[in-house]
C-alpha cells in the first residue's frame, strides 16, 4: 500500500499551503451546510485506491441503509495531491473531498463549505482548528495520527537494549549496538521514495510546547540550531547516516520492501507516523513473524523527564462549495467520523474527542508519553510558515532538502554538518526577511 | 454522402478550368476547420496560457493570477541554482553522441546482408517499445547494490563494484546509459529507413569501381542520409536538455541527478510556483528553438543529390 505517500508531513501545521497569493476568499456568511434534504447522489473522492472497492463499499452499504435517499459514489485518485489541485480549477471536484495540502487557509472559503464554528465543532471533534479560517471549520480529520519510530523489538532486544533511548545520543548508542551485535541495518531512511523523509518534520510536539511553531520554526532565524527542533531532528538523521548506521545505498531503497525488511528484522528502526504500525504488523505477519515484534517508540527526546508526541489530523473531509447535495455530503462526513470506524481500523486516534485510543499505541501508554496538540497559527499568520518555506525553497514538508542532507552525510555531496546547516539557516533567515514578519 | 461527393466533385473540377471566383477556394478551408481547430485548441491555447502564467505568481489554485512582470525570468537568469542543472544535461548529451554513433553503425551493418539481420533489428528496436516506467524500474533493480549487474560482475571477478546510483560521480552516467539503451532503437530505425531508400545500383557501381565498405559509407551512405542525421541530432540535443522520465523514476532527481525539467516539476508541484515553473518551461522551449536555429544555420538543409 502506497497510500501514505500522499500524507507527506501529515502532521504538519495548519498552514501547509505554499505560495503567497491574493486573498480573494471570504467566509461564507452564516451559511450552514446542514440545510436541505439529506438526499441525492454524492461523489466522494478518496486517496485510498487500495480499499475503495472493498472497505469503502461496506461503508457505502451501511451509510445508505441509514440514509436510504442518498446514493454514494466513490472516486479514488492515486496521485491525490497532484490531480485534485488541477480539478479544483473547475467546479467539478466531487461533493466530498479531502482538503489538499496545497490549499491555503485564506482560500478555504473559495473551495469548501464551512462546517460550523471552531467553538461549536471543537466540542465534539479533535483538531478542528487545523483546517479552520476566520473561526470557521472547513474539514474534519478522517483519522488522527501521532509520531514516533517503528522498530523491531526482537532486534533491539537481541542487541541487548532494554530501555527506550531518551536522548539523541542514547539513540545513536543503541543503533551502534544494533550494528555491532546483530545483522540488521539499524536505521532505514527510505530515501528513494522520498516521502518517508518528510515524516521527520511532523513531530514538533516532541519539544513539549504546544505553542512551539508560533514561537520557533518560521519565527526563528536559526531553526537548524542545535537546540531547535529541526536542528535536533535533522541533526540526528545526519548523525545516523554519517556514522553508517543506515542502509548501504540509500538511492535504491523501496518502501514496499522496507515493510518486509522491518517485519523480518533485517531493518531495526524507521521513523514514521503511527499510521504505519498496522501496516508493519501486517508485513511482519505476512513474513512469518508476529505482530508482537513491532514496537513503537517516541522520538528520543525528553522534556523534564517525559516523552512528548505530537498528535495531528490526517487528511480532512470537506464539502465542495459548488455541491448540489450539501446536506447529503454533510451527513457522509459526520457519519464517516462517528460511525465508519475508519480511524480505528487504521490504528489511528479517533477524530472524536471522546473516541477510543487505539491499542496500537499501547507502547506509548507504557512509556508515559504525553500527547501534544500544537496550537494553530494566530489569525493573519496562518500562511506565514508556508510563505517562508516557499521563499526559502526548503521543503520542510517534502524530501528534497532531506535527501541532500543524507547525501552530504554519507559523503556524496560537498560540505559537512556545520556548513550544510549553516546554509539552511542562512537561506531561512533570508527568506524570512523577504517575506517580512 | 451525396453532399460529400458533390463537394469532392466540385473541388476536383475547380482546378480544371471553371476557374476561381466561384466561391470554391473556400472548400479546402472547410476541410481544414476541424484539424486547425484541434491544433489551436490543444496546442496554441495551452502554450499561450503557459506564457501568460509565466508572467504571474500563480500558485496553481488561486482564482486570481497576480501579474508580476518579468520577475520569474529575472529569477531564472540570475539564480545560479536554476542553471546549474544544465550541467547534468551534458552527461545526456555525451550519451546522445554515443547513441547516434552506435545507431549509425548498427544501421549500416544491418542494411547489408548480415546473418540473422532481422533478429538483430528486433533486438535493437525492442527497448524503444517498452514503457519508460518499466525500464526505470527494471534498471533500478539491475543497478542496486547486489543487483543483477553486481552479481554478473562478481562472476567475472569484480568483487567490489561501485554504487551505480549511490555514487554521485556515477549516477548521471548510469542514468544516461539507461537512456541510451532505451532510445538507441528509435535512431537505429530512422537511420535504417534512410539507408534502405538508397538505390541499390549505387552500391553496384561502387563495387565495380572497387570501393571499400568504408568508402561506400563515406561517399554514398553518409551524404544520402544527411537530413536524417541532422534531424536526429536536433532531437538528441533537445532530448538531452529536457530529460525527465528516466531520472524521475529512478532517483526522483536526488543525489545530484536533477535535470531542468525535474526542477521545473519540483517548482510547480513541491513549491506551488506555477508561475515560475511556466516561465522555466518557456525558457526551455526558447533554448531548444535556439539550438535548432543554430543547427540549421551550421548545416543548412541541402537537397540530397546522389547522381
Amino acid at each position: 500500500m502506497r497510500l501514505r505517500n500522499h500524507l507527506r508531513g501529515g502532521a504538519v501545521v495548519a498552514a501547509v499551503a505554499l505560495t503567497v497569493s491574493a486573498c480573494s476568499a471570504q467566509a461564507g456568511g452564516g451559511d450552514t451546510s446542514g440545510e436541505g434534504e439529506v438526499a441525492g447522489e454524492i461523489t466522494v473522492i478518496t486517496q485510498r485506491t487500495d480499499i475503495v472497492d472493498t472497505v469503502f463499499q461496506e461503508y457505502k452499504a451501511e451509510f445508505e441503509a441509514e440514509y436510504p435517499d442518498v446514493t454514494v459514489n466513490f472516486e479514488a485518485i492515486t496521485d491525490y495531491e497532484g490531480e485534485i489541485a488541477v480539478r479544483m480549477n473547475t467546479d467539478d471536484y466531487g461533493d466530498v473531498l479531502l482538503i489538499p495540502n496545497s490549499v491555503q487557509p485564506d482560500q478555504f472559503a473559495t473551495f469548501f463549505e464551512p462546517l460550523g464554528s471552531v467553538e461549536e465543532m471543537g466540542q465534539e471533534y479533535r483538531l478542528v482548528e487545523e483546517k479552520a479560517y476566520d473561526g470557521q471549520v472547513y474539514g474534519l480529520s478522517i483519522t488522527v495520527n501521532t509520531q514516533g519510530l517503528v522498530y523491531n523489538k526482537k532486534v533491539w532486544e537481541e542487541a541487548g537494549i532494554t530501555d527506550l533511548p531518551a536522548t539523541p545520543d542514547e539513540f545513536l548508542d543503541d543503533l551502534r549496538a544494533i550494528s555491532q551485535n546483530t545483522d540488521a541495518v539499524p536505521y532505514y531512511t527510505n530515501y528513494a521514495d522520498g516521502w518517508p523523509l518528510s515524516q521527520w518534520d511532523g513531530n514538533r510536539g516532541a519539544m513539549g510546547d504546544p505553542a512551539y511553531q508560533n514561537t520557533h520554526v518560521a519565527h526563528s532565524d536559526t531553526p537548524w540550531a542545535e537546540d531547535e527542533w529541526h536542528g535536533i531532528s535533522d541533526g540526528l538523521l545526519y548523525d545516523v547516516v554519517a556514522e553508517g548506521l543506515s542502509e548501504e545505498d540509500p538511492t535504491t531503497t523501496n518502501w514496499e520492501e522496507s515493510k518486509t525488511l522491518l517485519g523480518t528484522g533485517q531493518v531495526a528502526t524507521m521513523l514514521l507516523g503511527s499510521w504505519a504500525i498496522t501496516q508493519m504488523r501486517q508485513a511482519a505477519e505476512d513474513a512469518g513473524g508476529s505482530a508482537e515484534d513491532i514496537g513503537y517508540m517516541p522520538f528520543p527526546y525528553q522534556v523534564d523527564g517525559t516523552f512528548h508526541a505530537q498528535v495531528a489530523g490526517d487528511y480532512k473531509n470537506a464539502i465542495n462549495v459548488n455541491s448540489e447535495h450539501k446536506a447529503a455530503a454533510r451527513a457522509w462526513i459526520d457519519w464517516f467520523a462517528k460511525e465508519s470506524g475508519y480511524a480505528h481500523d487504521e490504528g489511528g486516534i479517533s477524530p472524536l474527542l471522546d473516541g477510543p485510543m487505539p491499542e496500537t499505541l499501547g507502547d506509548f501508554e507504557a512509556a508515559g508519553v504525553e500527547y501534544v496538540e500544537l496550537e494553530p497559527a494566530p489569525q493573519g499568520k496562518e500562511s506565514y510558515e508556508a510563505d517562508v518555506v516557499a521563499a526559502a525553497e526548503i521543503d520542510l514538508y517534502g524530501n528534497i532538502y532531506r535527501q541532500q542532507l543524507v547525501d552530504v552525510a554519507r559523503g556524496a555531496g560537498g560540505g559537512d554538518k556545520e556548513s550544510f546547516f549553516a546554509d539552511l539557516n542562512q537561506r531561512w533567515a533570508d527568506a524570512r526577511a523577504s517575506v517580512g514578519e | 454522402m451525396a453532399v460529400l461527393t458533390g463537394v469532392l466533385a466540385r473541388g476536383r473540377t475547380s482546378g480544371s478550368g471553371r476557374g476561381p471566383g466561384h466561391g470554391l477556394p473556400v472548400t479546402p478551408w472547410l476541410f481544414l476547420i476541424v484539424p486547425l481547430g484541434l491544433l489551436v485548441l490543444f496546442t496554441y491555447v495551452p502554450v499561450a496560457n503557459m506564457v501568460w502564467y509565466g508572467f504571474t505568481s500563480w500558485d496553481g489554485l488561486d482564482p486570481v493570477k497576480e501579474p508580476v512582470g518579468l520577475d520569474n525570468y529575472v529569477r531564472i537568469f540570475t539564480d545560479p541554482q536554476m542553471f546549474e542543472v544544465f550541467f547534468v544535461s551534458l552527461y545526456y548529451l555525451a550519451g546522445a553522441a554515443v547513441q547516434l554513433v552506435l545507431a549509425l553503425y548498427f544501421a549500416t551493418v544491418l542494411s547489408f546482408d548480415t546473418r540473422f539481420r532481422n533478429f538483430f533489428k528486433g533486438v535493437l528496436f525492442f527497448p524503444y517499445l517498452i514503457n519508460g516506467v518499466a525500464i526505470g524500474l527494471v534498471f533500478l533493480f539491475l543497478l542496486r547494490p547486489g543487483g543483477t549487474l553486481d552479481a554478473t560482475l562478481a562472476l567475472v571477478g569484480v568483487s567490489e563494484p561501485p554504487q551505480w546510483l549511490g555514487d554521485p560521480s556515477l549516477v548521471n552516467v548510469s542514468l544516461a546509459a539507461t537512456s541510451v539503451w532505451r532510445y538507441l532503437g528509435l535512431n537505429f530505425v530512422l537511420f535504417l529507413g534512410a539507408i534502405q531508400s538508397i538505390p541499390g545500383e549505387l552500391y553496384e557501381a561502387a563495387d565495380l569501381d572497387g570501393a571499400t565498405s568504408w568508402q561506400k559509407f563515406r561517399y554514398i551512405i553518409a551524404p544520402a542520409i544527411r537530413p536524417i542525421i541532422g534531424l536526429t541530432t536536433i532531437l538528441a540535443i533537445s532530448g538531452s536538455l529536457s530529460v525527465f522520465e528516466i531520472p524521475w523514476i529512478m532517483t526522483g532527481g536526488a543525489n545530484g541527478s536533477t535535470t531542468f525539467v525535474i526542477q521545473t516539476v519540483q517548482q510547480a508541484f513541491q513549491f506551488n510556483k506555477f508561475g515560475l515553473a511556466s516561465a522555466m518551461a518557456v525558457v526551455l522551449l526558447l533554448i531548444v528553438l535556439l539550438v535548432t536555429w543554430i543547427q540549421r544555420r551550421l548545416f543548412p538543409d541541402e537537397r540530397v543529390d546522389l547522381t
